[in-house]
């Protein structure tokens, strides 16, 4: 188990510094680029900034705030810029953006202050689908910018009204979490149809895929780790097992049901998070409590700093599996990014084809290399996430009989 | 910093969803399934377990046969020593009282010749004698048939008696 941990943590940490390395060597390529940049890809309407990087096909938004991040302030000329490329893929988005201009438009909802406001978000592109427009809506214009809903007032964004605009919108992420559900619900229910239909016999096809990772879960994840009252928990473990699983692999196919970067979107891996610190504290018995208020054998002056810590401790554990999952998952797919930034870099928007296709097939063959690495930390990282709530619900329940083994163990 | 910020409405829609997912499966799909593989776990166990003790009873069993096949073996061995002692020594005793009664037989039967032997030389020896007898008196009367003879005879003896 701790040998896991330490490959979670250098893969991340790997990851982390492999990222880093890339992006800088972008930043400082783009620099060298600036100076000499070629005006062959600017589209600007209604008054705004517009950027369209031909060499990628990428119709993106140059908002001003992601200037200032990109540290080309006030320079709108850009060829290609990975950073902001990769930002804009891993992120989330209103709408699925598939090749070229071509995207799904994905519903828009909005909550204000005065009601629901539901708009497809074409409205936010202009006729051609290359530049971007306000859409006026029943109570607000809206703006989209950096993929972040604004309210405008005559052409002004209203802070206060942004502010108190909630957006619940059917996103790329949104609809792939739906994806993953349907997905799910479809493929157990009918394992589940299996066994019903063939009771006590040996599992066969999707079932006899699916039954070793039930078995793994239940053996290998709840039963050491929680002990007897596994068995409450474990619909909760394998519904996280089975949707990281999922999510991470769609996230590494490219297309259209993949691509989305799901549990690499803090949102998701926070609301996994809490609802395993939601489920521990629930069920967190007098043993437990005791061992964060008030550590049994330990003298009441050490208490002062032990409490405030072991409580601390007690919101880091989710705290530190929402940034892992979100670190890891993100990581992987900045370096596969990260790889075919390098083909369009070295091809200097078209100028130097010859270099372009070289360190294509050697970021080709990088990004096998990093797929099969993928593979394996998308499988890693659920059992991971499975594995520590196991622990965590382990320490919620465990009885008061192994005194000093729990000592051993804070 | 836009990659680490929660997207509130992401978070709303991720909550139903998942909160939804995990009720659903939880009934239709988990519940059933740890059901059934706990079920049919428990069905090979037991089968493995009526198995490991079937298999004792065999051995155990065999191991009765096999007791039971010493015992006889051990029995009938048992009887054929008894019944070649008991061969060995009726022979044994016929042999001897054989012996015993042949002896007796060959001295009998000895004596018996030894009777005969004896009853036949005296018949022989009083035979002898009779024929004797007769060659005798046939001779006496064959001398003293005439007169001549008688005096032939008489002074064949008085020659050969030498008056000295």
């Amino acid at each position: 188990m701790a040998q896991s941990f330490e490959k979670t943590f250098f893969h991340t940490l790997l990851s982390a510094f492999f990222a880093f390395v890339f992006l800088m060597a972008f930043q400082s390529v783009q620099a060298n680029e600036d100076t000499h940049q070629h005006a062959n890809s600017v589209v600007a309407d209604s008054g705004m900034q517009h950027q369209h990087s031909a060499s990628v096909g990428e119709a993106s938004m140059a908002a001003v705030e992601a200037h200032a991040e990109t540290a080309h302030a006030g320079d709108a000329h850009k060829a290609f810029d990975p950073g902001k490329m990769i930002t804009e893929h891993i992120g989330d988005a209103h709408d699925w953006h598939l090749w070229g201009h071509t995207h799904i438009p994905l519903p828009v909802i909005l909550y204000t202050s005065n009601g629901f406001e539901v708009f497809s978000s074409n409205s936010f592109r202009d006729h051609a689908g290359h530049g971007m427009v306000d859409y006026t809506g029943k109570y607000n214009t809206y703006r989209l910018e950096d993929e972040k809903v604004l309210v405008v007032t005559n052409g002004i964004v209203d802070e206060a009204a942004t502010s108190s605009l909630l957006d619940v919108s059917i996103t790329k992420n949104t609809l792939t979490l739906f994806i993953v559900s349907i997905l799910m619900l479809i493929v157990f229910t009918s394992v589940a149809r299996a066994y019903k239909k063939r009771p006590g016999q040996a599992p066969k096809g999707l079932q006899s895929f699916i039954e070793p990772l039930i078995i793994f879960v239940r053996d290998d994840i709840a039963k050491p780790n929680i002990g007897k009252k596994y068995e409450k928990f474990m619909p909760y473990l394998l519904t996280v097992f089975f949707f990281i699983f999922i999510s991470n692999l769609l996230g590494l196919v490219p297309i259209l049901p993949g691509g989305a970067n799901l549990t690499g979107n803090i949102a998701i891996t926070l609301t996994l998070a809490v609802l395993t610190f939601i489920i521990t504290t629930i069920n967190g018995n007098k043993h437990y409590w005791g061992h964060i208020f008030a550590m049994p054998g330990v003298p009441a002056w050490v208490l002062i700093i032990l409490t405030p810590i072991e409580i601390l401790g007690m919101f880091l554990r989710p705290f530190v599996l929402m940034i892992r999952l979100f670190a890891n998952i993100s990581a992987g797919h900045i370096i596969a990014l990260a790889f075919f930034s390098l083909i369009f870099i070295f091809g200097n928007g078209g100028e130097s084809v010859g270099a372009g296709v070289g360190v294509g097939v050697a970021s080709w063959l990088f990004t096998v290399f990093m797929m099969f690495l993928e593979l394996l930390v998308s499988f890693l990282q659920a059992f991971v996430f499975a594995l520590l709530s196991a622990v965590y619900f382990g320490s919620a329940v465990e009885e008061g009989h192994h005194e000093e083994h729990a000592e051993h163990a804070h | 910093m836009k990659l680490v910020t929660p997207d509130f409405g992401l978070v709303i829609w991720m909550t139903l969803t998942f909160l939804t997912v995990l009720f659903l499966l939880s009934k239709f799909a988990w519940k059933p399934i740890l059901k059934m593989i706990s079920e049919r776990e428990k069905t090979i166990e037991d089968a493995l377990l009526s198995a490991e003790k079937a298999k004792l009873e065999m051995a155990r069993m065999t191991a009765s046969n096999e007791a039971l096949l010493r015992e006889a073996q051990a029995e009938r061995d048992a009887m054929l020593k008894l019944a070649r002692e008991t061969k060995d020594q009726i022979i044994h005793e016929a042999r001897t009282r054989a012996t015993v009664e042949g002896e007796r037989l060959i001295s009998i039967a000895r004596e018996a010749i030894n009777n005969e032997k004896l009853a036949a030389v005296t018949e022989l020896k009083n035979q002898v004698a009779q024929l004797s007898l007769q060659v005798a008196e046939k001779l006496v009367k064959h001398e003293l048939s005439s007169d001549e003879k008688q005096k032939a005879l008489a002074n064949t003896l008085i020659s050969e008696l030498k008056l000295n």
